[in-house]
């Protein structure tokens, strides 16, 4: 990956659209900016703008119809499946709204699933979890199941699991959408610490104005199309 | 080791479901085994019969008897050690449900010719000695509590009367599959009894049902068979003579249509049993969705979540497939002991539970394809929008 001078993502002409039944919808349409590396960035619009496609495009959940999308040098858009997973794997760390915890594995093994992939020892694996648990503040929980947690607990346990193999960047969809303010703040800043301190770069989609402050650079999307706000 | 947890979580997650799916199975499978046994069962004479045995019995039908004097001239062709002969008496002991066959007997050959039937030597020489004497199998023994002493009256449904006999030997199988439900007795009591009733009729008497033939090279069964039968050709009786196996395997063939039956619907318990594990196994992926988009997101391959969903079909199908063979030995000898002597020879074969296993394993294999490869094709971000 880019030092903190480049564009960790460089998007260009960007276009997407789905179908449904016979029409085609556009969804994004001509989406050209960078984000430098170690920003942390808000993208914020209405319902239908297209932003958390967006987001699924730079994460590489989901494939551009045309354009260029590389992040971190790399053209996702012409990997394979499997190579897509594997890139997936070792860059991008994700934070979904509703936590996406396994329900039947506890914190700690939650946030030890992307380590799986790796090919670190249980031992290495252990120590990463409980650092990882310790800087979200859920030290004391890490042998609870999701369902034993508050929703802050649980989206704290997300984030964990999202920076726990060390991706360069992490997506954050609606990460304070079904929190109460208190928790919508505890897990701002961690995702402020993680960017500051960590020097992740941070891909935030929320509606929350409040939420979007915390990010360095705030972008509009409206209608698909990307207007410029700080 | 991870893989296998999140399996086994996953299978314990809705437990109502998961063990209404193993008990499914565990029946299907117990179904499937029992009516397996009944098959077995159905050609258990022909696969005890023995190589070297030929049968001889009237060329038109067995109805038919033949005559008592073909005896000598069978054993004197080249090839036969032995022949006896054996009469079908069709009584009826106490009530009609009390079904097992009873056989008059050339008592001095009948045990040299069927050697398979055991029977201690002195118990032998009682029962030679005892005109009115029987040999009871181990099976007839147990099930109707007969021992040795025992007067068992035997109403004749051909041969008119109550015929009393003395249980003289009880005789056990040289081998599992060996008949131990059935009821000898002297073929010169019954000739003799008919003698006095019907006087001078010389057509039911001194004639017998079939000659049991041992030959000494089974591979000469079809020359010998021709032999015999073209030593009393153009005779009153003639002959049809087949190795023993045939001659079981023709009064198989008369009940075949329900052979198939049973058969088919043993497939059919499979294929509903496989149409329910599917069902489970489709709306357990339904509801994981999401979950599973999560993991591809994570990087996790479309092989992982196949192999979690295939995991935890075979789990099942595994758990309810162990308890049903388990199952299988005690209902079978629950449905042996109520049948009675209706199946000589009732037991769950080894190639039964190898089909129970092989069932089960077809069973978690294919109820996983379809909710495997959906959820392995399903786009990432369309699962994630999925609700669980």
């Amino acid at each position: 990956m880019g030092n903190s001078s480049e564009a960790i993502v460089h998007i260009k002409h960007l276009t997407k659209s789905y179908r449904r039944g016979e029409q085609t919808v556009p969804v994004l349409t001509d989406i050209t900016f960078d984000i430098p590396t170690g920003e942390f960035i808000a993208l914020m619009g209405p319902s239908g703008s297209g932003k958390s496609t967006l987001l699924n495009l730079i994460a590489g959940i989901d494939k551009p119809d045309s354009g260029i999308l590389k992040v971190g040098g790399t053209d996702i858009a012409l990997l394979s499946e499997g190579e897509l997973a594997d890139w997936r794997a070792a860059n991008i760390g994700f934070i979904f709204q509703f936590y996406n915890l396994m329900p039947v594995l506890t914190a700690f093994e939650n946030v030890e699933l992307p380590l799986l992939l790796t090919p670190l020892s249980f031992k290495e694996r252990q120590e990463r979890v409980e650092l990882a648990l310790v800087m979200v503040g859920l030290s004391d929980r890490m042998e609870h199941y999701p369902s034993e947690l508050s929703g802050g607990q649980q989206q704290r346990v997300a984030i964990a699991r999202a920076f726990i193999s060390d991706p360069v960047i992490l997506v954050a969809d609606e990460p304070t959408g079904d929190l109460d303010r208190t928790s919508a703040e505890e897990i701002l800043a961690i995702l402020d610490r993680l960017n500051k301190e960590m020097e992740k770069t941070i891909i935030m989609v929320t509606h929350d104005p409040h939420a979007a402050k915390t990010a360095h650079l705030i972008r509009h999307l409206e209608k698909g199309e990307l207007d410029v706000e700080n | 080791m991870h893989f296998l947890k999140l399996i086994l979580r996953n299978t314990l997650r809705h437990k109502l479901r998961t063990g209404l799916t193993i008990l499914g199975i565990i029946v299907a499978i117990v179904a499937f085994g029992l009516l397996r046994t009944v098959v077995d069962a159905w050609y258990s004479g022909a696969e005890g019969s023995s190589e070297t045995r030929l049968v001889t019995r009237n060329a038109i039908s067995l109805v038919f008897h033949l005559p008592i004097k073909y005896q000598d001239r069978i054993k004197k062709l080249r090839g036969v050690t032995e022949v006896t002969h054996a009469s079908w008496f069709g009584g009826v002991y106490i009530t009609e449900k009390n079904f097992f066959p009873q056989f008059a007997i050339d008592a001095k050959t009948y045990f040299d010719v069927y050697s398979e039937y055991i029977i201690p030597p002195k118990e032998l020489t009682a029962f030679t000695t005892d005109r009115k004497g029987c040999v009871i199998g181990r099976k007839l023994a147990d099930v109707y509590g007969l021992k040795i002493g025992d007067t068992v009256p035997i109403r004749g449904t051909i041969y008119p009367g109550t015929w009393k006999f003395n249980v003289r030997a009880i005789y056990d199988g040289a081998e599992a599959k060996t008949d131990t439900s059935q009821f000898f007795f002297h073929w010169d009591y019954l000739n003799e009894s008919r003698k006095r009733v019907i006087a001078r009729s010389a057509r039911t008497t001194d004639w017998v049902g079939v000659y049991a033939i041992n030959i000494s090279e089974p591979s000469r069964a079809s020359e010998i068979s021709g032999e015999v039968d073209k030593l009393f050709k153009n005779s009153l009786a003639e002959t049809r003579t087949e190795t023993e196996k045939a001659f079981q395997l023709g009064f198989v063939s008369m009940t075949e249509a329900i052979v198939v039956a049973i058969r088919i619907v043993s497939y059919v318990v499979i294929l509903i049993i496989l149409a329910v594990m599917a069902n489970t196994m489709a709306m357990t992926a339904r509801e994981r969705t999401s979950e599973y988009a999560t993991l591809k997101a994570l990087g996790f391959s479309h092989l992982f979540i196949s192999g979690l969903i295939y995991g935890e079909s075979m789990i099942i199908a595994f758990l309810g497939t162990l308890i049903g063979i388990l199952l299988t030995f005690p209902v079978a000898a629950m449905f042996s002991a109520k049948v009675g002597t209706l199946f000589p020879v009732f037991g769950v074969s080894l190639e039964t539970i190898y089909m129970q296993a092989i069932v089960a394993l077809l069973i978690g294999i294919t109820a996983a394809v379809i909710p495997a490869f959906r959820s392995a094709q399903v786009p990432i971000v369309e699962g994630l929008r999925s609700i669980g």
